[in-house]
């Protein structure tokens, strides 16, 4: 009987001690981070990788011990490319579920909305969509950064390049999006700057899918270059207008184009067309010593070994708001205030797959042209231009 | 001058004969149930998608992967009617078109998961050149999907005007109880109707992709698009629908030609109203038959 007793004794001792162990490796608290994305609904293209990528950062970040013994738990949200639905999910992610900070929206219009609500709530947003007013007044917007590059600077990227081959009137065409006026308002801004002067200036709608009479009217107006400046199928419905119409004059498009597919589904029609592409989607044409190039491959392989498609540059802008954060919060704990201290002070020369952020108090974005290099198709491929 | 001109009237052109098979889709359901298929944008992006994987996925032979698109869109369309329509016990019109609509947004979400979000594109039916007229290009495929939308517009006449089968549909939306009266199977009737409001939604579908690309969410656009151009036209009016939809088209393109590319939609939808005002049956139905109808 006591013989029983005690080997019961030692079962239950082992067997708290097995238990203890599986607990002591989740003893710490996980840090909760919230994102919000677009996974449904008209930017959806946008949420899907970023929403890949989140996953399958939230894995490698565990698998590798978490945040200083802290798991990394994040909690994605579905915007539906939704201003409202946007609110109502960073409400609950920040009431119901307390996370420290959040990562997305993947559209201008639903950062913007989040703006006064992370304000008020003092926590960090890492916004990865690319419009200026979204981190611009800073003032107005302690709380707000951004990781995807300025569409001012992709601007100048492209203004830069035509002003050195000679261009000087330009038709631009732009999508009836939160997208499209953005960049419409930064190339009307950019143009007087560079000598550029706009000659047409159009617009479609998102769905929409013959875009020659906007072209016409553009050639007809003496312009020597065509911008498009549009996400999703409408750029390439526009490169394959543009081919066409055999129109004699270059099409640039925004660093949206910056998908594989879009050269597959363009065709022999993508070719020449010149983009401002950030360096994720040409990292294997880059020199070797290049600080983006290591963490480009690991990332871009990582996910097409996962998800077994491309990640684009959309996919990049959640991986540079989430490293970003968890540096962050290596450094510094959860603390939502130390956070934003730490990203606004000590993001300096930091190599993210947008390019090389320094964040300041005044920049809550910390990249500006040099993110960009000016892109041509061709044979199907990307290609760098001097 | 009149190269800009005509190249907006092409442009015009592309687009409206897509709204105007989308159009004639609904006056099928239309004319033989008086139920407005709301899901007819969606058989539009079946048309498309399915094409895709029978010509691009499993490469099979071009007209092998017509023929199974279209059968494909037939039976969607039959169980759409078999499962949805049919099994009502008390058959409200307004009723059934909420349930198109729940389809619609069924067959988005289906599409969805299993095309995923990315805009599919094949080769235009020809490859070459595309057609220079008085120095405005007219692309190949533009050439086609004016043809089919021809071909069809002929097809559904003769059908409606000719056959038994046709004349059987067009009497079950004039009057069911007659219909049924005379012996026409009327539960069999609206089940062709949506068959074939299907397989003309997908032959759209099938011969703007490789123009306009496809991608799982167009479905509303275009049904939004198809139904003004067939109530411009008069709803039930194949001709109208037709008539309608190129109108639009080339409304928009004109009016994003000479006003300007931004207020396209809205100058369209301003005219649509106008003309209902002035006409409120649509172009090309009368007052009398407008009083007839149930909806």
């Amino acid at each position: 009987m006591k013989k029983a007793m005690r080997r019961l004794a030692v079962v239950l001792v082992v067997a708290l001690s097995v238990s203890l162990l599986f607990v002591n490796a989740y003893a710490k608290d996980p840090y909760k981070i919230g994102a919000l994305f677009a996974v449904t609904g008209a930017a959806s293209f946008l949420g899907e990788p970023e929403k890949n990528t989140a996953l399958m950062l939230q894995e490698q970040i565990n698998k590798a011990g978490g945040i200083n013994g802290h798991p990394l738990e994040i909690i994605i949200e579905d915007t539906k490319s939704d201003e409202t639905q946007a609110v109502l999910s960073a409400k609950k992610l920040l009431e119901n579920d307390k996370v420290i900070a959040i990562i997305g929206p993947s559209t201008t219009g639903e950062s913007m909305a989040l703006v006064p609500i992370m304000n008020s709530a003092s926590a960090p947003l890492l916004s990865c969509a690319a419009g200026a007013p979204i981190t611009q007044p800073v003032k107005d917007r302690t709380w707000v950064f951004k990781t995807p590059q300025y569409d001012v600077s992709a601007v100048e990227a492209i203004y830069g390049y035509m002003k050195k081959h000679g261009i000087t009137k330009v038709g631009i065409i732009t999508i009836s999006t939160g997208f499209g006026d953005a960049g419409k308002k930064a190339l009307l801004d950019m143009a007087p700057k560079y000598g550029m002067t706009i000659v047409a200036e159009e617009k479609y709608g998102p769905k929409d899918s013959d875009m020659t009479t906007q072209l016409t009217k553009i050639k007809a107006a003496g312009a020597q270059a065509v911008i498009n400046w549009s996400v999703g199928p409408g750029q390439v419905v526009v490169t394959k207008n543009w081919h066409a119409l055999k129109m004699g004059i270059p099409l640039y498009q925004s660093h949206g184009w910056g998908s594989k597919k879009n050269i597959e589904l363009a065709g022999k029609a993508a070719e020449g067309v010149i983009a401002p592409l950030g360096r994720l989607v040409v990292w294997e044409k880059l020199p070797d010593k290049h600080p983006q190039k290591a963490l480009l491959k690991k990332y871009t392989q990582d996910y097409e070994a996962r998800y077994k498609s491309e990640p684009g540059t959309f996919g990049g802008h959640a991986y540079d708001s989430i490293m970003m954060l968890v540096e962050a919060m290596k450094k510094v704990g959860p603390d939502k205030k130390k956070i934003k201290d730490y990203i606004e002070t000590n993001i300096r020369n930091w190599p993210g797959t947008g390019g090389i952020f320094t964040m300041s108090p005044n920049d809550h974005c910390g990249l500006d042209k040099d993110a960009f290099e000016m892109v041509v198709v061709k044979n199907g491929d990307w290609e760098i231009l001097k | 001058m009149l190269t800009v001109f005509l190249q907006f009237l092409f442009s015009g052109l592309t687009v409206g004969a897509v709204y105007a098979l989308v159009g004639i889709g609904f006056n099928i359901t239309y004319n033989a149930t008086s139920i407005i298929n709301l899901a007819q944008g969606e058989f539009v992006v079946i048309g498309g998608l399915m094409m895709w994987f029978f010509s691009e996925s499993l490469k099979l032979p071009f007209l092998v992967s017509v023929a199974f698109t279209i059968v494909t869109a037939g039976v969607i369309g039959l169980l759409m009617e078999r499962l949805t329509i049919k099994p009502l016990k008390n058959p409200d019109l307004m009723l059934m078109i909420m349930i198109t609509v729940a389809v619609s947004i069924l067959l988005r979400g289906v599409l969805m998961f299993s095309f995923g979000k990315e805009p599919y594109v094949y080769p235009s039916f020809t490859e070459g050149e595309p057609v220079n007229v008085y120095g405005a290009i007219i692309q190949q495929q533009t050439l086609w999907v004016i043809g089919i939308t021809g071909f069809c517009i002929v097809s559904l006449f003769f059908f409606f005007k000719k056959t038994i089968v046709g004349k059987a549909m067009l009497a079950c939306a004039v009057n069911p109880t007659a219909a049924q009266l005379v012996g026409i199977n009327v539960s069999r009737m609206v089940m062709f109707s949506f068959v074939l409001s299907g397989i003309v939604g997908a032959i759209g579908g099938m011969a703007i992709t490789p123009i306009s690309l496809m991608e799982y969410d167009k479905g509303p656009m275009l049904a939004v698009k198809g139904f003004c151009a067939a109530i411009m036209g008069g709803l039930g009016s194949n001709r109208g629908a037709v008539i309608g939809g190129f109108l639009i088209g080339i409304l928009e393109s004109m009016t994003a030609g000479y006003i300007h590319s931004g207020m396209k939609d809205g100058i369209a939808l301003i005219i649509l109203l106008l003309i209902l005002f002035f006409k409120p049956a649509g172009l090309f139905v009368s007052k009398t038959m407008l009083e007839l109808r149930k909806f």
